[in-house]
């Protein structure tokens, strides 16, 4: 479905474009001005003019592109409203990961809120989403089908432990993104009383340092990468990496090494199959069906916009409820990447 | 059901034996009686249930859910019992409870067929969504995990402190949920004592006649055998009871109740299972491809059994009615067979016959030139040694025609799993064809051993840096003429294949040799291997 291009919000090739404010929301191209909901690569691009985020999204982009990532970069404090061009904009938290927020654009008395990737559970490393009353609210669909129930994280977690009990001769080896679910996992551990060393690949190593930073505590953290003829083989330890470099050479220094991935997809046996996952643990820093549903039902907007995700489904059921929905079809978001 | 569902999770997705082993063991030993009995019965195919259709699941999720948002959620996740298990609802205010297998199972049971809907719909909202998923592979009679009875079988014995000889000996005498068994494995009862005696026995494996491995042996004390191509299998009739096992000690009668029906024999043989006709009979023995019409099957029907009919060729004996032969010499035990079959349906049973020889290099030339195409080569037996279960270099090796051998490219690689999970050690190789537009690759088959680990790393390091495309799991790699990856595969022999493009199916293929020395354009082409459909090798 089209939209008008005189409406607030459409997506343009670049992204979520706002004309009235010449802004992109989370554009996927480098632009003149660009407001990003968080750090995760695939909505936070190095290369624009001015960049409105987070302090701490910010801060992530500076770890990950360096210093000179935008021309030019603003602090957005939650909560607090700005006008550009004539536009009011505010962040919010959206509880996904650390910094995320979800952007509210409001103009002639019309409100939309874009919510990036959000979750509604309780994560030990962000501040928890909040709700914005709304007339259109812009919703991801990651997780948008209703197969999708995220069992309690603990309840994964302490799959972990059991396993590590059970194998106590093997390294258990964890991939998870490096930003948010990594130093999730680690906290989500910790809450369960895990108080050995966690090995991490490098790859995590300045984002992890950046969460201690800020008061997140992770406990001991020591690199996995370590040089050496007498390196460890971490038998009965956790290792956590990101997910790519379980598949490298990396790996190969490991005792007899358990595969274990933390994603929202590991709910799907055939997906844990195929990519040789052991343990597959469902925690997910997304919505799941329920949250999903509920959240739309909790802010009752008068309009739904669905991206990035199983989109069909979501608008479907906005559909059976009566609320007039739409999918965005929004390119450029890896909607895989949990 | 929680902790069933977690295992069954578990077994599906560790490839090594040994974790599996130890996933099943740690699992009988938390688990109370009768559910650890139930899950052991689940897994070694033992447990009977009315089952319920597929049809019946569906429509059960399709009373709470839209129709639309069903299809979207079956196509993304293609299995049904896990869409029902992932989508299923419970009413408002369920909070899930974890039902013991034990309960489950004696419900479903005592359920009758006009029960079963609602039975299904109360379990459904009551058990969690692991729990649901296990509960639905177990009444839609699925599991799939990957498990033989024999490795549950292997669990138990290691949870007693057992040998699984004893577990076998057991095991046909037992049923589910088998209290008297974990009351002796835990140590709280003697051994089980069984009115119907015993009956799979571990069968004599040969080990493979390697370089230099006949010199200092004497012809004299060997007897020779033709090895035949089809499946090893041990028959018993033991106080009226009579089973066919495969070699790994699953049972198969159900799926061959000819022969079943015919062993009127009372004791305990050791044979090739076959089809086609017996020696006695005067017609010949079809291939493995005919056999493979017949195998994986838990009935079969009677179109089947005229076709491709089975028959037994002995080639030793375990018990003589109640008498163990085990310990008797090779010959003394290959005249009691003999005698036995002798008394059998001629139509079932043949022995297989000695093959006359004095020198090594006469045997050799005798393998190599065999009378009967379903020959895979020579056993050679000593004429003293007793049956003895298991694999032990001495008294038994093979000799196997020399493989078929070819040249192929390197075409795709996936990763392996356990300790080569970070290695591409799955390939997928093919050979050259004419189609339109010129020359190709057809992908002729998959092997994923056979090199050593030095030549792994030489694979692997040519998947990393020659990927041309990936998809999911699968990587593509550079197959040109003159740049590529060829590859020696061998394999025992090739079948016609419907379900392979290249129209032919390879038998027990492995990477022989890393051939970095050829250029792809090298390689073998398709009308080599048309022409050894059905050869053998």
């Amino acid at each position: 479905m089209r939209m008008k291009p005189d409406s607030l919000l459409y997506p343009a090739p670049r992204g979520l474009y706002c004309a009235k404010g010449d802004f992109y929301i989370d554009p996927v191209q480098p632009v003149e001005r660009a407001l990003i909901t968080h750090g995760h690569a695939d909505h936070a691009r190095a290369g624009h003019g001015r960049v409105l985020a987070t302090r701490e999204t910010l801060d992530i982009m500076r770890i990950r592109y360096g210093e000179g990532f935008c021309g030019e970069s603003q602090v957005a404090s939650l909560g607090e409203t700005m006008a550009i061009n004539g536009v009011r904009v505010s962040f919010h938290p959206a509880g996904h990961v650390l910094g995320s927020a979800q952007i509210s654009v409001e103009a002639g008395g019309k409100r939309i809120v874009v919510s990036g990737d959000y979750k509604r559970r309780s994560d030990p490393t962000c501040r928890p989403f909040e709700p914005v009353p709304c007339d259109v609210f812009i919703t991801e669909a990651t997780f948008g089908l209703p197969v999708f129930h995220h069992p309690d994280d603990r309840l994964e977690t302490a799959r972990l432990l059991a396993s590590l009990k059970q194998f106590p001769e093997r390294a258990h080896v964890v991939g998870a993104y490096a930003l948010g679910k990594a130093q999730r996992v680690i906290a989500l551990l910790r809450q369960h009383g895990y108080d050995e060393p966690i090995h991490i690949h490098g790859a995590l190593a300045k984002l992890c340092e950046y969460y201690q930073a800020e008061g997140i505590d992770l406990g001991d953290i020591q690199s996995a990468t370590l040089a050496g003829e007498k390196r460890p083989d971490f038998a009965g330890g956790i290792v956590i990496g990101p997910p790519s470099a379980f598949a490298d050479r990396w790996a190969r220094r490991f005792a007899e090494p358990v595969a274990v991935f933390a994603s929202g997809w590991m709910l799907i046996r055939q997906r844990a199959k195929q990519r040789g996952v052991e343990l597959p643990l469902v925690i997910s820093d997304h919505c799941d069906w329920a949250e999903l549903t509920g959240t739309i039902r909790e802010i009752a907007p008068a309009e739904v916009w669905v991206t990035h995700g199983r989109e069909e489904a979501l608008v479907r059921w906005c559909e059976l409820e009566g609320i007039p929905a739409r999918p965005l079809h929004l390119v450029g978001y890896d909607d895989e990447g949990e | 059901m929680k902790a069933f569902a977690e295992l069954l999770g578990r077994l599906v997705l560790t490839p090594q034996r040994n974790a599996k082993i130890r996933l099943l063991t740690d699992y009988f030993r938390s688990s109370p009686d009768p559910s650890r009995g139930y899950a052991l019965a689940a897994i070694a195919g033992t447990l009977s249930l009315n089952t319920v259709k597929p049809a019946l699941i569906r429509d059960l999720l399709l009373e709470r859910m839209d129709e639309v948002l069903f299809h979207y959620s079956y196509d993304y996740v293609g299995d049904l019992a896990e869409t029902v298990s992932l989508a299923w609802e419970p009413p408002e205010g369920t909070v899930p409870v974890d039902v013991p297998l034990g309960e489950v199972v004696e419900r479903l049971q005592r359920a009758g067929r006009s029960e079963v809907r609602s039975l299904v719909r109360d379990m459904l909202d009551r058990l969690d969504t692991a729990g649901r998923f296990a509960f639905l592979k177990l009444v839609t009679g699925g599991l799939r995990i990957g498990v033989s009875a024999r490795l549950a079988k292997q669990a138990l014995a290691d949870l007693g402190g057992k040998d699984i000889g004893e577990i076998e000996t057991l095991w046909h005498g037992l049923s589910p949920p088998y209290l008297p068994l974990f009351l002796w494995l835990s140590g709280e009862a003697e051994m089980p004592v069984l009115t119907t005696p015993a009956v799979f026995h571990s069968v004599m494996l040969a080990t493979p006649i390697g370089e230099g491995d006949l010199e200092g042996l004497d012809p004299a004390d060997f007897a020779a055998e033709w090895k035949w191509d089809g499946i090893r299998v041990q028959l018993a009739n033991i106080g009226g009871v009579r089973r066919l096992y495969s070699r790994s000690g699953d049972e198969i009668s159900g799926a061959f109740p000819e022969i079943v029906e015919a062993a009127g024999i009372a004791g305990v043989i050791d044979g090739e299972l076959l089809v086609g006709g017996t020696t006695r009979t005067n017609r010949s023995t079809a291939t493995f491809g005919d056999l493979q019409q017949r195998l994986n099957r838990k009935t079969v029907n009677r179109k089947l059994l005229d076709d491709y009919p089975a028959f037994i060729r002995g080639y030793d004996i375990l018990f003589t009615g109640e008498r163990d032969m085990r310990p008797e010499p090779f010959h003394a035990r290959r005249e009691a067979l003999a005698a036995l079959i002798d008394a059998a349906s001629p139509h079932h049973f043949d022995l297989s016959p000695l093959v006359p020889f004095s020198t090594w290099e006469e045997l050799d030339r005798l393998r190599s030139d065999p009378p009967d195409p379903v020959i895979e080569g020579i056993m050679l037996k000593r004429l003293d040694s007793p049956y003895l279960a298991g694999r032990m270099k001495g008294p038994w090796f093979k000799w196997k025609r020399a493989p078929f051998n070819i040249d192929a490219v390197l075409m795709y690689a996936q990763r392996g799993h356990g300790k080569r999970s970070s290695y591409y050690s799955d390939f997928t190789f093919g050979v050259w064809t004419e189609a339109e537009g010129g020359t190709t690759l057809v992908p002729v088959g998959k092997a994923y051993f056979g090199f050593t680990d030095a030549e792994l790393e030489i694979l692997d390091r040519f998947v990393r840096d020659n990927t041309v495309e990936r998809f999911g799991p699968v990587r593509a790699v550079r197959a040109e003429p003159d740049a590529g990856f060829v590859v020696e595969v061998a394999f025992e022999g090739l079948n016609r294949s419907t379900r392979h493009k290249s129209g032919v199916a390879m038998r027990f293929p492995r990477i022989a040799r890393l051939r970095q020395d050829k250029l792809p354009r090298e390689a073998d082409r398709l009308e080599t291997l048309q022409a050894m459909i059905g050869m053998k090798g």
